[in-house]
């Protein structure tokens, strides 16, 4: 071969010989900047102030007046009963709203027929994961509400007698008291965890009908020739398709009871005594307290919630690079 | 198709489901029909404790004006809107450039880098919530609209980029080779040949995203403070103290902050779907 073809005309750039390394970081750039400055340098940072004391104060030269109490902020928490109740319930969390899973499935199971008016059922049963957690903790506090809620109305009508008295007001005669679940130190929890369900459960429902539409119909058809249906054909046949749906039905419902908030703070505030309280609650109720910010004390309560996450996030990342590893 | 399709099953069982689907549907939504009904209610009934009774009068269009008239529900509304579609856009735009990155090059850190985004999706937000609180103060941010949706974007921006990532790399590459081969650069590759294949996953995101921001409760609290600049969710709680014992309103008001998302949902219901099941089927 002559040495021509292989002589270029001119030496290309550094630009254009490095192009395939370069690129990738022109794209990268833009969304590593706002992430790490948001997220990632954040996370170093409450790491770094659980160490701390601090009201979110500068001095006049604009120093922050933080002072370092090493580990004390985890003896305090140690030593905290409302960190303990915190985390008794986020295990609560934790293992009741599991049940969402299984009852997304069935649900799914359910909906999955191909009658006239379906896609309507089905959506309309997805319907309660669309709307805000603030409103469906609002529904749920006037749904339990002793009074005048759904609760209430009816164990009016099973428990109670309406009499009129002389003035002519209607007043009700209970042979047991109507349960205020909310204000209940035993039951208010438990009455959360049902509200966040709703949701939940749509959720799983959702990913379970589309795991259901991709379940392979031949080996449907072929168990059901050997002679397999209900709970046996569920559980050997279909439910094993169904791992990967399965699996990010776990994940959104671990990470969903770990992070509730919002129905926490819309129904109890953490009350009665703090009994409804979680990590996420709780962290933020003790740095930004009406007691003024305890900016260090909430940053240990926040490392402690990460690490319990990391403990989940770390086998999710795992389970996602081996699947990567068998990929391309 | 599992389980037998109810086609092939007796005409007795067939029936028998239709007409269990409507009073399933009825109690899964019985919360969300009660409290449609008490916001149509009038105050009298609410008062005389008639909550589930047929309605002595409707009161629809004067309980929802109410929360307009009564309130900053308008404001609030506004500031929702302000609040989340920036966020869609940005949060979408930069996806799209790092899912990119992500799936076409082959270099060392590209794997660590994804799953940094992804870890970072999954966080607790209270981890952030002190130092994001308190950069938003040191840079004037801290209760205004942009502080809000910069935030929003920067965090959503781990999830698009899960997404847009994993659906680039589900595309044939052969594209991008061939492209390549033809000495198309490497931005040209990016806008005329990636992204017009990318639009369903956008169109999914932007759905998605839309919904988790707009009905997103924590941040709300964390980085605001006056009314002018608060989102609905936040909005409806104050209301909830406001109206206490006017349940008609509190209701209505409830329900009003919900229109959007589920608008969109109804509206752009495939995209919504295929956006939260993806990972759901291999």
């Amino acid at each position: 071969m002559s040495d021509a073809v292989h002589q270029p005309q001119a030496e290309p750039s550094w630009l254009s010989r490095n192009k395939l390394a370069i690129a990738p970081w022109v794209f990268l750039i833009p969304a590593l900047f706002f992430f790490a400055i948001y997220v990632v340098i954040p996370i170093f940072a409450s790491l770094r102030l659980s160490l701390y004391e601090w009201n979110g104060l500068y001095d006049a030269s604009g120093n922050s007046t933080a002072t370092w109490v090493g580990l004390n902020n985890y003896f305090k928490l140690w030593d905290d009963p409302n960190f303990w109740t915190s985390l008794r319930n986020n295990i609560a969390w934790l293992v009741l709203y599991m049940l969402a899973v299984p009852l997304g499935l069935f649900v799914a199971l359910f909906l999955n027929q191909t009658v006239t008016g379906m896609r309507f059922y089905k959506s309309m049963f997805f319907f309660p994961f669309v709307i805000s957690q603030v409103v469906v903790g609002l529904i749920f506090g006037w749904f339990y509400n002793p009074d005048f809620g759904v609760v209430g109305t009816v164990w009016k009508a099973l428990f109670c007698e309406e009499t009129k008295n002389i003035v002519g007001n209607v007043t009700f005669k209970c042979s047991r008291p109507a349960p205020d679940i909310l204000s209940s130190p035993e039951w208010a929890t438990y009455g959360i965890i049902a509200a966040g369900l709703w949701p939940q459960v749509a959720y799983c429902m959702i990913l379970y009908l589309t795991g259901l539409n991709n379940v392979a119909a031949d080996q449907i058809e072929a168990a059901r020739l050997d002679g397999a249906k209900g709970w046996k054909m569920l559980w050997y046949v279909v439910v094993p398709q169904l791992k990967p749906a399965t699996f990010i039905a776990i994940v959104v419902t671990v990470i969903g009871a770990l992070r509730s908030f919002d129905m926490i703070a819309i129904m109890t505030q953490g009350g009665p005594f703090g009994s409804t309280n979680v990590l996420s609650h709780y962290m933020y109720e003790v740095a930004i307290s009406e007691y003024g910010e305890r900016y260090g004390y909430g940053s240990s309560v926040a490392t402690v919630l990460f690490g319990i996450m990391l403990f989940f996030i770390s086998y999710f990342l795992w389970r996602m690079y081996q699947d990567e590893k068998g990929g391309r | 198709m599992f389980p037998r399709p109810i086609e092939k099953s007796s005409p007795a069982v067939r029936t028998g489901y239709q007409a269990f689907l409507p009073v399933a549907l009825l109690l899964w939504l019985l919360p969300l029909i009660a409290i449609f009904l008490t916001s149509i209610r009038s105050a009298k009934d609410i008062n005389s404790g008639n909550v589930f009774g047929w309605p002595s009068e409707f009161a629809l269009v004067e309980n929802y004006t109410a929360v307009f008239t009564q309130s900053a529900a308008a404001q609030y509304m506004l500031n929702s809107v302000l609040i989340t579609v920036p966020t869609v856009a940005i949060s979408v735009t930069l996806a799209c450039l790092a899912g990119y990155a992500l799936a076409i090059y082959r270099f060392r850190v590209a794997l660590p880098l994804f799953f940094l985004f992804v870890a970072g999706n999954f966080i607790p937000f209270q981890i952030l919530m002190v130092p994001v609180r308190d950069m938003s103060v040191q840079t004037g941010l801290y209760d205004t609209i942009a502080g809000q949706f910069l935030f929003h974007a920067a965090f959503q921006t781990g999830f698009c980029t899960l997404f847009m990532r994993n659906f680039i790399k589900a595309l044939p590459f052969d594209l991008v080779e061939s492209a390549r081969i033809e000495g198309v650069a490497e931005w040209k590759i990016f806008w005329y040949v990636v992204m017009p294949l990318v639009r369903p996953a956008i169109a999914a995101l932007a759905v998605l995203i839309f919904t988790f921001v707009w009905n997103d409760f924590f941040w709300a609290n964390v980085l605001t403070q006056g009314e002018s600049v608060k989102p609905i969710t936040a909005g409806v709680r104050a209301l909830n103290g406001q109206f206490v014992n006017n349940w008609h309103l509190v209701s209505a008001a409830s329900l009003l902050a919900a229109v959007p998302p589920v608008a969109m949902f109804f509206l752009m219901q495939r995209h919504f779907i295929t956006g939260l099941t993806l990972g759901a089927v291999k």
